[in-house]
């Protein structure tokens, strides 16, 4: 194989790529042949050197990164072809809800998480409502002289308390932990797209 | 090896081979074949790399009738070298470290 073979056929298969990336790409070999020759080797051993155009495409690959490749590969670079369309088209009652599908799953699956949260910070609230409304019974039963019930309403102050001052914390708590959680995903998926570089 | 690892120590490899003077493509893995074998493909994107983290600058010098790259490393590029030197000290005592613990279980 000679060197404008090389290239042509490296340039080909690099499509995937920015154009800009593809030039800057190509000269950098050919100087790479260029340079082996004047070391005085053949055209045709010194592009031997570089290796196969599958060997060189599967290592450029491996080293972009995969965002730039999906980047690249969902800007359209040429118009759907006819089949291509209406492929989509009649496919379209299948992908597009399951696509929603897939996107409400984890809306919802959010949704519960945060409102379990919510139901958290409801029984903590309740708890303090609890403390008044006890406080209150404590004043009225001892207005009325009623002994049973002012031990009673000070039980219930006291659970209640206990209660939301338990309830505080835990819920302080998972609200953090579920805010970790969240970025941890996100990093996740982040990292699953970009950080596939070599 | 670790990629990461592997990454860093190349990036200074072709740092250290443009260090006491401008090279271009082919001197550089030339240069650096007694010791690793480089891929044309993989030098490229360390080179890359490297440029837009402006630890070298690339120069077109012409040569022999066409235009030859040559890579020039900046002070950024000198201070990366310098910053592995001390990076691999603290790499050395942790194998150190490593190894001592090994020996403490035979």
């Amino acid at each position: 194989m000679n060197r404008e073979e090389f290239l042509t056929g490296l340039g080909k298969r690099l499509s995937g790529l920015p154009q800009e990336d593809i030039d800057e790409r190509l000269s950098f070999y050919e100087e790479m042949i260029v340079d082996r020759m004047e070391d005085g080797i053949t055209e045709e051993e010194a592009v031997a050197e570089i290796g196969s155009v599958d060997s060189v495409i599967e290592q450029i690959m491996s080293e972009t990164p995969l965002a730039k490749l999906v980047k690249e590969k969902v800007k359209p670079k040429r118009n759907l072809r006819a089949w291509e369309i209406v492929l989509l088209v009649i496919g379209s009652p299948v992908w597009i809800p399951l696509a929603l599908a897939a996107v409400i799953v984890v809306i919802a699956i959010y949704i519960v998480i945060w409102t379990a949260v919510i139901c958290v910070y409801v029984a903590d609230l309740s708890m303090m409502v609890g403390i008044i409304s006890g406080v209150i019974s404590i004043m009225l039963y001892c207005g009325a002289g009623n002994f049973a019930g002012i031990f009673f309403a000070i039980g219930m102050v006291l659970a209640c308390g206990g209660g939301a001052i338990l309830l505080f914390f835990a819920s302080k708590w998972i609200t953090k932990a579920i805010l970790k959680l969240s970025k941890r995903i996100l990093l996740g998926i982040k990292s699953s797209l970009v950080g596939r570089e070599a | 090896m670790d990629i990461q690892l592997k990454r860093g120590l190349l990036d200074v490899c072709v740092l250290a081979a443009i260090k006491n003077e401008d090279s271009y493509g082919y001197q550089i893995i030339k240069d650096m074949k007694p010791y690793l074998e480089l891929s044309e493909s993989t030098l490229y994107t360390i080179l890359k790399r490297l440029e837009t983290a402006e630890m070298l600058v690339v120069k077109s010098v012409e040569h022999n009738g066409r235009l030859r790259k040559y890579y020039h490393i900046t002070d950024r590029g000198l201070d990366r070298i310098e910053e592995f030197r001390e990076d691999w000290k603290e790499i050395l005592s942790i194998y150190n470290f490593i190894t001592r613990e090994d020996a403490g279980h035979e």
